[in-house]
């Protein structure tokens, strides 16, 4: 645990692995690639294979094709307890028997450490999670947050050289699950131990990571930091999980390099255009939209679509207005404070530009899948 | 309630009261009777037939025998009921079911039908009046209570823990010492206080299988009032019921002191 004798992160890779129950296909030709040291995290919707594929790195299950390794060397057909792999759990999984130094103790006790060095490391454990007074405290003695700093303590320990969380927050209230996210985020820089962490939700993955992955229906659809997997979604699905959206659908055409959609009536232009013979969806960010009264404040090669605002919530860095098209669609808009204000039942007109928004194939799977 | 009905139903639970522990509440007065006769209310004072339990040879053989017996038993159906408790609660729900009814048969079926079975048994492979042959016997009919009390643990023992352990560095074997065993150790050891019990107090099988060479207490008992009447077996009487109180009382009380931490 102390910075001298520290184990080097691990990096994990996964080729072409596929997870079957039965019939049912957990995971599809899954390809994964996390380096050493690196801060990863597992984001998609539920049942989309996140656990699956922790699982498969921890050992807990085995692949059905495909291949593993971690730290350059296969791991397939190595038990669990071979691995060395520190895992948290969502439900903390501390041993009621054992006291919160003995917990923390045992992996040091199986691997054979004595005693001195033990508690040695035990204590220093314990003191880096801020748990260093509940040595002698049962978990059942433990609220839901220190049971898990506890556990967080016990998976680190015996310095793995990679740590897994299934989402160790998951069961606590917002607050507490906010500070321990920068507790996760400063014991990984301390340690430069691999982490790869699961969660549903995205804000903390943007906390957390280095990198997210985003899972749906067995795949990885894109691998990215925050910034690249906003602003650079390679999916439809990933561009309408990741934030807040609005999709634009329509007839479109390619016009001297661009792309031309009709919306209601509206010609909206988009730059560049899209490959492969799926049709084109424009994707726009709340943030990216100005809302003007109509007619007001127009400017020349601006995008402009009108819509009757349905929903206006004051949000306090700004509003955001929920505006409804005249195809039906209702579109997120976020305008900052200072901006002109509109109340519900007003029409306004949502301005953008063509290289704000995001040109995707269309996928109607990813509306499906978020629902 | 109305006070009338409240002291009508205090008399009566009284009165099952007064039921349940008649029989055993007449054993102990008698076992201080100063004549050899089994007559209530005893007539005198006296410890004669306790002298005479402990220094009469044949009570304190088949005293012996039992304890032997019902060691043995305790421990080769606590180990078998504990695995097959094991296998029915992690096999699938179907075949757990179907597992769980066939392996506590022995405590549905009538003993003597039981026990025409086995001596028919043990008279083909000389098992019978032997010591090999109780504790087999004794062990068959002990493995249900066990698999009963151990499933029960098992039932609400969180095996993803066994996971939790596994990737601290335990191996199967590691991981059953040191995390469920200790876990489920109040059903295991419940499981062999009633195996022990259970072969202790048997007397339906061990009529039929006993010999005079080898007698189990309940069957000293029996014999012994069956030819005279003998308040030695009163006293007996009064041993054992102190003795299972002593037992079930510290039972319960290591299982409260268990169910705190
Ligand atoms: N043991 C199993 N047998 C059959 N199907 C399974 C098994 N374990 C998982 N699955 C299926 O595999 C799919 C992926 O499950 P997984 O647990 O990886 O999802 P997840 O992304 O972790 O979802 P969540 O966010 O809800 O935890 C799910 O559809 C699930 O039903
Ligand atoms: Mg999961």
């Amino acid at each position: 645990m102390n910075a001298t004798n520290r184990t080097p992160g691990a990096s994990i890779d996964i080729r072409k692995a596929s997870k079957r129950y039965g019939k049912f296909v957990a995971l599809r030709d899954l390809d994964l690639s996390i380096r050493p040291g690196e801060f990863m995290t597992l984001l998609g919707p539920s049942g989309s294979g996140k656990t699956t594929t922790l699982n498969l790195i921890a050992g807990f299950t085995e692949v059905s094709s495909g291949s593993l390794e971690i730290g350059g060397k296969s791991v397939l057909g190595l038990p669990s307890h071979k691995r060395n792999i520190g895992v948290v759990f969502q439900h903390y999984a501390l041993f009621p028997h054992m006291s919160v130094g003995r917990n923390v103790a045992y992996p040091l006790t199986l691997r054979g450490i004595g005693r001195a060095e033990r508690d040695g490391k035990v204590r220093h454990a314990l003191e880096m999670v801020k748990m260093a007074d509940f040595a002698h405290r049962y978990p059942n003695e433990l609220s839901g947050g220190q049971q898990q700093r506890v556990a967080l303590a016990r998976a680190l320990v015996f310095d793995p050289p990679l740590l897994l969380m299934d989402e160790p927050l998951g069961a606590l209230d917002k607050k507490l699950r906010e500070w321990l996210q920068l507790e996760i985020k400063r014991i990984h820089r301390e340690l430069g131990t691999t982490f790869v962490y699961v969660t549903h939700d995205q804000e903390e993955a943007l906390v957390l990571s280095d990198r997210i992955a985003v899972f749906n229906g067995g795949q990885v659809e894109q691998i990215g930091n925050g910034r690249e997997l906003y602003d650079h979604p390679a999916t439809l699905f990933v561009g309408r999980f990741i934030g807040e959206s609005t999709v634009l659908r329509g007839k479109a055409d390619i016009v001297g390099g661009d792309t031309v959609v009709s919306i209601a009536g509206t010609k909206i232009v988009a730059s560049g255009k899209i490959s492969g013979h799926a049709a084109p969806v424009i994707l726009l960010r709340p943030e990216r939209a100005v809302l003007h009264r109509p007619g007001t404040g127009v400017v020349d090669g601006e995008n402009r679509l009108s819509g009757i605002v349905e929903e206006a919530i004051y949000v306090g860095s700004g509003s955001k207005y929920d505006i409804r098209l005249k195809d039906g669609t209702t579109a997120v808009v976020r305008s900052p404070l200072g901006a002109p204000e509109f109340a519900i039942g007003d029409t306004a007109e949502i301005a953008f530009r063509p290289g704000d928004v995001t040109l995707l194939a269309d996928d109607a799977s990813a509306d499906i899948t978020l629902t | 309630m109305q006070l009338s009905s409240r002291i009508f139903l205090g008399l009566f639970c009284l009165l099952v009261a007064i039921l349940l522990l008649a029989p055993t509440l007449v054993v102990i007065p008698m076992s201080f009777n100063s004549n050899k006769s089994l007559a209530f209310p005893p007539a005198g004072f006296s410890w004669q037939w306790y002298d005479n339990f402990f220094t009469n040879p044949e009570w304190l053989l088949s005293l012996r025998n039992s304890f032997l017996i019902a060691t043995v038993v305790a421990i080769l159906a606590t180990t078998l009921g504990t695995l097959a408790a094991f296998g029915v609660t992690r096999a699938a729900a179907r075949t757990g079911g179907l597992l769980r009814a066939i392996l506590i048969t022995p405590m549905v079926v009538p003993g003597v039908v039981l026990a025409i079975g086995i001596y028919a048994v043990y008279l083909d492979t000389g098992l019978v009046g032997t010591v090999a042959g109780f504790v087999f016997a004794h062990t068959m009919l002990a493995i249900p209570f066990v698999l009963i009390a151990v499933s029960a643990s098992l039932e609400v023992f969180d095996r993803r823990l066994e996971t939790a352990a596994a990737s601290l560095g335990a191996g199967k074997l590691t991981v059953f010492r040191t995390v469920t065993l200790p876990l489920i150790l109040p059903g295991v050891l419940s499981g062999a206080l009633f195996a022990f019990i259970t072969s202790f107090d048997e007397i339906i099988v061990a009529l039929f299988i006993t010999s005079p060479y080898l007698k189990t207490l309940p069957v000293q008992i029996y014999s012994s009032i069956t030819r005279d009447a003998d308040p030695t077996v009163a006293a007996v009487g009064t041993l054992l019921f102190l003795a299972t109180s002593f037992i079930i009382v510290a039972g319960l009380l290591i299982g409260m002191r268990r169910g705190r931490t």
